[in-house]
Formats: C-alpha cells, structure tokens, sequence
C-alpha cells in the first residue's frame, strides 16, 4: 500500500505557503484501435515537468501480459506502478488458473485499484489484448470508470488524435490501415499539442504474436548544430591529483570461509 | 485500506476571478558585438497546451538603428510595440531625426513604470547601435527595471538559455579559454541558432522558426531557419 506519514506534514506545509514539488506527467497522446485480426496500440514520447522536457524518448506503452499492452497518461509515476503491478497480478492469475490471461481481468484489477483511491492516481488508460474472447480496448479513468470502445484516444493530445480517428475510422481495417490510421492520429497530437511530441510508439497485438516499433516514426527529428562545442582538454583545471589503488594491487594474505546461519 | 479525502476542499467557497493576463509563451535572446548588435525569436506563440501560430515574430524594427524584442502576454505586447510606434513618430517629427537606440531604451523604462499598478505583462528587450556606433542590448523587467548587457535571453526558455550564454559567449565556468577568438556575425549568428535549437527540444513553448535579425550600420538583415514543430 502507501505509506501516509508524511500528509499531515505537507498539508501544513502547503497552507503555510510552501511550494509543492511538481509531479512528472506524461503530456501525451495515446490511442488504441481495433482492426480484424488484432488491437493496435500508439503512443507519442515526450514526458514533461511542468513546461520543461524532461524525458524527450519514454515509454509510455507498459507490459500488462503476453497478450495485453497498456498505454499510460497522466502522472508518469502513478502509470508505470499501476501497470506493473497488475502486470504482476495477472502473473500470479495465470500460474493460478493455468489459462492464458483476460483482457477484462486486467480491467477489473486496474478499475478496482483506481477506484479505491477516488481519482488521487492519477492513471488515464488505454487497455488494449487478443485473448480467448477476441481482440478488446478499454479505457480507464483515473477515478475508475472504463468504456469498452473500438477506436479510443486519452491524454492532453486526444482530442486532436480523437479528430483524425473520427475522420478515418471504419470497421474492419486491415493492420496496415490500421498502423497508418494510428500513426496520423499520433501525430497530430505530437504536432497539435504542446504536451506531446517527439516520436511515434506503436505495438500492434495480434492472436499468439505482438510487434513492437519503437519507434515506429520520428516525428521530430534533432537538427543539426551549426557549431562544434566540444569542450577541449583542460578547460577544466586539475587542482590537485591522488593515486588511486587498483583492487587488482592488492595481496590476499588470509582467506576464510564463514557460513551465515 | 484506508482512503485518503479531502473534504475541507468542498466546504470551503470559492470564488472565480477573471484574470486580465494570459502567458503566450517564446524566446528572445539578443546579443551585442563591437559594431553589430543580434537578437533574435521564435515564432510560436502558445496558450495552455495550444498553439495559436506557428508565425508570429517577437522581434520588431521601430527603427532603422533599434529593434524591440517583447514576450510574455501578446495583448499587451501588441499594445505596448502601437505605444512605443506612437512616441517615436511624434519625436520624428518633433525632433527632424529618428530617436537613437538608448534614448528609446530609456523611454521604453518609463513607459513600463508609468503602469507599475497594471503592469503589461512583457518581458523586453532593446537591441541596436549606440551614439558611438557600438551595439548595445538592454533587458527588461515587466515593471520597467532595465540594465544595459552585452547578451542576454528573456522568456518561457531563458532559464535554460542564460547558462550556456553565460558559457559561450561570456567564457564563464570554464578555464584555458582561446578568448581571442573574434566575435563575429557569422558565428553570433549560429550560436544564437544553436541555443534556439536546443530550446526547442527542452522547452514545451519555444519552436516552430527562429527568426534571428543583425543590425548593423548597414542596415538590418533577417534570416529564418526552421526548429522543431512539436
């Protein structure tokens, strides 16, 4: 569980005017649709901290199971441990049953989980698997609420990702539509919005098989710098220098085994 | 498990003001040389996680010896640049000649500081050529607060531009520097475009183009170069 020591504390704090530390969220946009052999799964890759870049490449589509990808927005830290300890969960679930895991039980899990905590994680989801049932996307809300839906965008991105699903849409795609329905949606995310950029991720799931292009398009590449700014030897002065002692040098006079009981 | 609710949140009243600012985001980073003088922006202007354009420049010419640089809230941006148009035609035509580049600086403090209970919402910056020909940068604060530098960067990256200013350009934290090395256009020119590059990949609020100007007793010349567009 959490650890809630240290509540009191801040709520004091915060009243007395302290400034609290920015959480990292995901910007993002992250899309799911679902195409006749399998689901497809996009994400961009920028993770911000207020108006600064933090990470200009994360992962923002998380394991679940074999057969069952994640995508997260929101707070970073609250997606990547919600994730991984369904991911867990559906671990033990599978060794206990024997069978291959569900789409729905990982929906349950996580709809549970976020529910129990009254939206204070903040984990918007796109759940998206092949299993016995056929392929299935869902959509998680960081209160706990989820929709079962065949074409699906979340994040500070979705409504320009949500506009190019909702022109290019059909029932029935194959994955080649599918990707490229997937990929422009994305990018209009990357390119529309400020919370999201960098590269394309895409996982495509299918039944007994998963790819996974990371990235599958560099939206934004890194230009080229005009100048050289190496730094020559030197420009950091030496003060002063000590010798050390490789392990290597040293001799190994005694040895003795002891057993820890 | 216990669940953690905030109910002192729900009873307290709140009360929604209208606030008379916006942040439209942007870079302006200029730099002064021995008889030149760079500044130069970005073209995005932004709101939340919007963006509103991709072609506004921050950088104006009020005249042939001075540009004016301005970031912050674009109403009073644009407000502030038809103010500062207005002063400089009427000294035009009161004076028979264009007002030089630190007169304007100085005009441009008290503009600022005559609304010090409603500031504009701008962070400026005037670049040009002084009386001995020399260029001249000085940096201001919203309230009108300015200081004559040799470089300086203001807006939603200059956190992250000010070092490596400070490293290129002013030696600084750093030892055994060749700092006989000549200033030139050129290399102001692809330093300035550099920083804009690496602002870009950091900073959610600069990119798009980089419009760098140089002035010069020759004139003004203006080049563009593309940066990041996500």
């Amino acid at each position: 569980g959490f650890s809630l020591e240290n509540c009191r504390r801040n709520a004091f704090l915060a009243k007395q005017g302290a400034e609290m530390p920015k959480s990292r969220k995901t910007g993002t946009t992250i899309c799911g649709v679902i195409f006749n052999e399998g689901v497809v799964l996009g994400a961009d890759t920028r993770a911000t901290g207020g108006s600064i870049v933090c990470d200009l490449n994360c992962e923002k589509i998380h394991y679940i199971a074999d057969n069952v990808y994640c995508c997260g927005a929101g707070t970073a830290a609250d997606t990547e441990f919600t994730t991984k300890m369904i991911s867990s969960k559906m671990e033990l679930l599978k060794l206990r049953t024997g069978r291959e895991g569900r789409v729905i039980s990982a929906l349950r899990m996580l709809k549970q989980y976020l529910f129990r905590y009254q939206g204070h994680i903040s984990a918007a989801l796109v759940l998206g698997g092949v299993d016995v049932n056929g392929p299935a996307l869902y959509t998680v809300y960081p209160h706990g609420s989820t929709d079962k839906l065949p074409y699906v965008t979340m994040g500070s991105g979705s409504l320009a990702a949500m506009s190019v699903f909702e022109d290019g849409f059909k029932m029935g795609m194959n994955e080649e539509e599918a990707k490229n329905l997937v990929f422009h949606a994305i990018r209009a995310g990357i390119v529309n919005d400020l919370g999201s950029g960098s590269n394309v991720d895409i996982t495509v799931i299918r039944k007994g098989n998963v790819e996974v292009f990371r990235p599958y398009q560099v939206v934004c590449k890194k230009s080229e710098r005009a100048g050289d700014y190496t730094f020559p030897v030197g420009t950091t002065v030496v003060t002063s220098s000590t010798e050390m002692v490789p392990f290597s040098a040293l001799t190994v006079t005694d040895e003795e085994v002891m057993e820890i009981s | 498990m216990a669940v953690l609710i905030d109910s002192k949140a729900a009873m307290e009243p709140t009360q929604h003001r209208f606030s008379p600012y916006a942040m439209n985001g942007g870079t302006v980073v200029a730099v002064a040389g021995d008889d030149f003088a760079v500044i130069g922006s970005d073209t995005r202007l932004s709101e939340g996680y919007s963006i509103l354009s991709r072609d506004v420049s921050k950088v104006r010419n009020v005249t042939k010896a001075c540009l004016l640089g301005s970031v912050g809230f674009h109403g009073d941006v644009l407000t502030l640049t038809k103010m500062m148009d207005a002063r400089l035609k009427q000294y035009l035509h009161t004076h028979g000649k264009e007002m030089p580049c630190e007169a304007i600086a100085q005009m441009l403090s008290t503009t600022l500081y005559y609304r010090r209970f409603f500031p504009y919402y701008t962070y400026n910056m005037v670049a040009g050529l002084d009386k001995q020909g020399k260029g001249c940068v000085f940096s201001y604060d919203p309230v009108g607060s300015y200081e004559r530098e040799s470089y300086r960067a203001s807006g939603s990256a200059s956190a992250i531009i000010q070092p490596l200013l400070d490293n290129q350009i002013g030696f600084k934290n750093q030892s055994n520097v060749d700092t006989s090395i000549p200033m030139t256009r050129e290399r102001v020119r692809d330093l300035v475009r550099d920083i804009f590059a690496a602002a870009s990949e950091r900073d959610i609020y600069t990119g798009d183009e980089v419009e760098i100007a140089i002035i010069d007793k020759n004139g003004i010349e203006t080049v563009r170069y593309p940066l990041r567009s996500d």
